[in-house]
């Protein structure tokens, strides 16, 4: 099956052309299947080519197939071509398999709407997009799927674009990437430039020879390829447009937050660890650019009402935590957190969606509350996601998290300030995340009395998604259970052949008694936050508001996002919208049309003189023939 | 025997006169006719040299003019015709319409 990995990409394409090109013509039902079904499909291949992969010995774990040439220019040769290896596997599974759940509850969530073949055949594209960033063997294949996710993401964020707010936000999200992705176009060509080659295998084998450890030009390219992971995956300073994400329909939300797009800059920094590896300085900023936005997207998440906003930053500092995870050199923890961030983090925004469905589409927690009797199914798979995100033991993000604070701690890169800011955070985390549970399905219900009579469950196909998902986001981190806790790490080892380390393993902190007061620490942590949240929202409900009284200035600030996007306004986009104003007034309207519309006018003038000659009378033309004649005569007479 | 140069000589009076009535007269006929004059005139220019080396090609030059001459009298006349019937009138500069 693995000479047939083209089928993986190939299958959602198929979705995508299908639907885009027809869907109107075969009906909803079959539209539904074919979206549905073409995902299903290449999860299923994904999971056929994991199983072989497991059959083969772990070094051996590594394919490249290639479909036919690309690119050919002198040396320069790319092709279109898939790699396979652990890493690659593990997010195909990620990408198709949460994708397809996501995929079967948009059938009932998106059910009455108008765009639904629009809205199967972007999602097939999204998939698509993605599965070919992820297999790529390439890194120009790569940008490919890059670009793809970016466009589908403008897409789909826009999807109800004619309401004003979504088209500004699908703009949003794609300018804000797009200065990423100039960074990451940045860096392949300095690749391209060092190495003549894009190819992974050719790229990452020379790397270590040609580029010196720590050189100007490795930290260059790192950094550039970074900045495009920052804009992609949403880390400080380009975070802004994941919130205003959520103008899109909630599958689309856990679409782009859990198995697609925010992933790929942390797939990318791991599958250029050998780069990075090489940049020490580079890993430095990776890790505090990671850890400072896991930080800082928590504490906004402390106060917002919006219940998808509140998701959409806790995505931001989930992936600030994979991005401390690479940084700090433990690749294979930040990939482990993105899978099972995968899956809790899609609950909860199904979940969320599930919520609004059933409460006519409100978004304010403030108008939620005792919705425990109504969508007993949703609150049991919401309070999964909510315990796997917060790290309570034995649920997915336990172990996940408690690697990447161990590993913050211990590895070489890391050191105590890393790990305290991923402490905190994770005390936060547990304390929003159970403001939000507390908020909508807990304490006294203030549901608004016109929407209370129409309060219903999901139906079937909306449910069992959940379902599906909650029991993923329960056993999901059961993989890879560490030593301490008596686990075996079958995760870590499946990925080792893809990350195994060069010399410098030296410095790393080895002491299981160390860790495991870690773990302790950061469980008790989040205790407390659960209690707090408890304390606030349950038990004391005013006790919030007096907080929110008495700490006006910090709460206001909190409550604006740091007032960023106004900051950003004033600063960039402003002065941008006058420059572009400037170049369209004056570059391209007096200038360019000027040289246009003058040398028409010149024209005009002198043949406006010249028509003058055809005055109609046979006189004038006869005398010009004669006087012609006359003078090549002389010409020739005269020579 | 009358020399060369006297044939010549009225063969650039008639070519002239021709080329002088169709610039100064308004008469469609008349233009025509001094187009007319103006082909005589050569051929009468051709025929002189023929004579004088004794070659034939000036000759056959004639015929092929006056050919071309007969068949332009014909359209020619038709075009004058056409025209008359359309303006009442027989004067080039009535025939103007193909200006700016």
């Amino acid at each position: 099956m693995i000479d047939y990995c083209w089928l993986v990409p190939f299958l959602p394409l198929l979705g995508f052309l299908l639907n885009g090109l027809l869907g109107k013509n075969i009906g909803k039902k079959l539209a539904g299947w074919v979206g549905c079904g073409s995902v299903f499909l290449s999860f299923l291949v994904a999971l056929k080519i994991f199983s072989e992969l497991l059959s083969y010995p772990a070094s051996e774990r590594f394919f490249q197939k290639t479909l036919f040439t690309w690119v050919v220019s002198g040396n320069f040769n790319i092709n279109i071509g898939f790699q396979i290896d652990p890493l690659s596997t593990v997010m195909m599974l990620v990408v198709s398999g949460v994708g397809f759940v996501i995929h079967l509850y948009s059938v009932g969530y998106m059910g009455k709407d108008p765009g639904y073949f629009r809205y199967f055949s972007f999602l097939n594209l999204f998939v698509f997009s993605m599965l070919t960033l992820v297999m790529a063997d390439n890194f120009l294949l790569l940008y490919l799927g890059w670009e793809g996710v970016g466009l589908c993401s403008y897409l789909l964020i826009g999807f109800w674009y004619e309401k004003r707010s979504a088209a500004d936000a699908g703009k949003k999200a794609f300018i804000t990437t797009r200065i990423g992705d100039l960074g990451f176009a940045l860096g392949i060509i300095l690749l391209f430039w060092t190495f003549g080659n894009l190819n992974y295998t050719q790229v990452f084998s020379q790397a270590p020879s040609v580029l010196s450890h720590g050189g100007a030009l490795i930290t260059a390219i790192t950094l550039l390829l970074f900045l495009g992971a920052v804009g992609k995956s949403a880390q400080i300073p380009l975070y802004v447009w994941l919130p205003d994400a959520m103008e899109g329909p909630s599958p689309v939300s856990a679409l782009i937050h859990a198995a697609t797009m925010v992933t790929a800059g942390v797939y990318v920094v791991a599958r250029c660890h050998v780069l990075y590896e090489l940049a020490p300085l580079s890993m430095g900023i990776v890790a505090v650019i990671g850890a400072a936005t896991a930080i800082y997207a928590a504490s906004i998440a402390l106060v917002q009402n919006d219940i998808k906003r509140i998701l959409a930053y806790s995505t931001i500092s989930q992936l600030g935590y994979m991005f401390l995870a690479c940084g700090v050199g433990a690749f294979a923890c930040g990939i482990f957190h993105l899978f099972t961030h995968a899956f809790f983090k899609a609950l909860l925004f199904l979940g969320a969606g599930a919520v609004m469905h059933a409460l006519s589409g409100e978004l304010d927690l403030r108008k939620m509350g005792d919705l425990k009797r109504y969508l007993p199914v949703t609150f049991w798979c919401f309070l999964a996601g909510v315990l796997a995100i917060s790290g309570i033991p034995f649920f997915s993000g336990f172990f996940s998290k408690d690697e990447i604070l161990w590993k913050a701690f211990s590895s070489p890169h890391g050191g105590f300030l890393l790990w305290l800011i991923g402490f905190i955070t994770a005390g936060m985390t547990a304390f929003y995340m159970f403001r939000l549970f507390c908020s909508i399905f807990l304490g006294k219900s203030r549901v608004e009395e016109k929407v209370k009579p129409h309060i219903h469950e999901a139906p079937k196909s909306m449910t069992i998604p959940m379902i599906v998902l909650a029991i993923l986001s329960v056993i999901g981190g059961w993989i890879g259970i560490p030593h301490v806790l008596g686990g075996k790490e079958h995760f870590g080892k499946f990925l080792s052949v893809v990350f195994e380390k060069g010399p410098e393993t030296h410095g790393i902190i080895h002491s299981a008694k160390a860790e495991s007061l870690l773990m302790i620490l950061s469980v008790l942590v989040v205790l407390i936050g659960i209690a707090v949240a408890y304390l606030f929202y349950i038990s004391r409900p005013q006790l919030p508001k007096n907080l929110a009284e008495k700490y006006k200035g910090p709460y206001k600030v909190l409550l604006n996002k740091y007032y960023v996007d106004e900051f950003y306004n004033k600063a960039i986009v402003g002065p941008f919208i006058n420059l572009a104003l400037w170049f369209w007034k004056f570059i391209d309207v007096a200038i360019i049309d000027g040289f246009a519309n003058g040398s028409a006018y010149i024209l005009g003038w002198i043949s406006g003189v010249a028509r003058k000659v055809q005055t109609g009378y046979v006189r004038n033309y006869a005398l010009s023939l004669l006087l012609g004649a006359v003078v090549i005569l002389a010409y020739f007479v005269l020579r | 025997m009358v020399p060369l140069s006297y044939y010549l000589f009225l063969s650039g009076l008639i070519f002239s006169i021709g080329v002088l009535g169709f610039l100064i007269r308004r008469n469609l006929l008349v233009m025509f006719m001094c187009i007319e004059l103006m082909l005589n005139g050569v051929n009468l220019f051709l025929v002189t040299f023929a004579k004088k080396f004794s070659s034939l090609d000036g000759q056959i030059f004639v015929f092929l003019i006056m050919t071309v001459a007969a068949a332009e009298a014909a359209v020619g006349l038709a075009i004058i015709i056409a025209f008359f019937r359309n303006k009442k009138s027989a004067n080039v500069d009535d025939l103007n319409l193909m200006k700016w």
